[in-house]
């Protein structure tokens, strides 16, 4: 079940504030996967657990000189479709949640399971993102 | 932003390998430890006697990608828990 919208608003805005882009249907998701260049999707979560870490440690990631083109994300638990049609970009992938997926040109580079964020702090987190944009994104 | 469970302990919330006296081996988000042994919520089981691939290999998908959640809930009981270790902490 779905949690209060109003409870969901500030993790939202704490990655749309950043200019991360939010796709809140699958057409959003599609029209957001046609787009050529790289792109990281983050899939944003309730959980304080790991998402606690997972937006700060994005946001600090995309203050690196080398990111993705697009960045975007969805709402696991409140946004279904969309979240649901983003994984289905993510392969043999198991969903979870927060999670990030580095794509270009419909193959996944690089991917950010939760349990890789649980424990960790927004650095850590960080720089494994930013080690995935250097790898991946530089022109 | 911090989590809404309080009380739970240290790995509440928090994707651990239990390992199994028997060679099972359980992957999943801990909900507690207690008495009873160790509640496990979205879980996976590698089973030596039906598995499809060896452990190590099981593991090592499960710390690159995750796992798949087949197990809703589960309870490892206490008798049965080797130990518990987070898999975050593993190396694919």
């Amino acid at each position: 079940m779905p949690y209060d919208p109003a409870l969901v608003e500030p993790m939202r805005r704490d990655l749309t504030s950043a200019g991360v882009e939010e796709l809140r249907t699958a057409a959003d998701v599609d029209a957001f996967m046609k787009r050529a260049g790289t792109k990281l999707l983050v899939v944003n979560s309730v959980c304080g657990c790991a998402a606690g870490m997972a937006r700060p440690g994005v946001k600090l990631a995309l203050q690196h000189a080398t990111k993705p083109q697009h960045v975007a994300t969805v709402f696991a638990g409140q946004d279904v479709e969309a979240t649901q049609r983003a994984r289905s970009y993510f392969g043999q992938v198991p969903p979870s949640s927060p999670s990030m997926a580095l794509i270009k040109d419909g193959t996944l580079l690089h991917f950010v399971p939760r349990h890789a964020i649980e424990g960790r702090d927004a650095q850590s987190v960080a720089f494994e993102l930013v080690t995935a944009f250097d790898k991946h994104c530089k022109a | 932003m911090g989590t809404f469970h309080h009380g739970k302990g240290d790995l509440h919330g928090i994707t651990v390998v239990v390992h199994g006296r028997d060679g099972r081996t359980w992957v999943g988000r801990c909900d507690t430890i207690d008495d009873a042994g160790v509640h496990l919520h979205d879980a996976d089981l590698h089973e030596p006697a039906t598995a499809t691939q060896p452990r190590e290999q099981w593991l090592s998908n499960a710390v690159a990608w995750g796992i798949w959640p087949r197990l809703p809930h589960v309870l490892v009981h206490s008798a049965d828990v080797e130990r518990v270790e987070r898999l975050g902490t593993l190396r694919a």
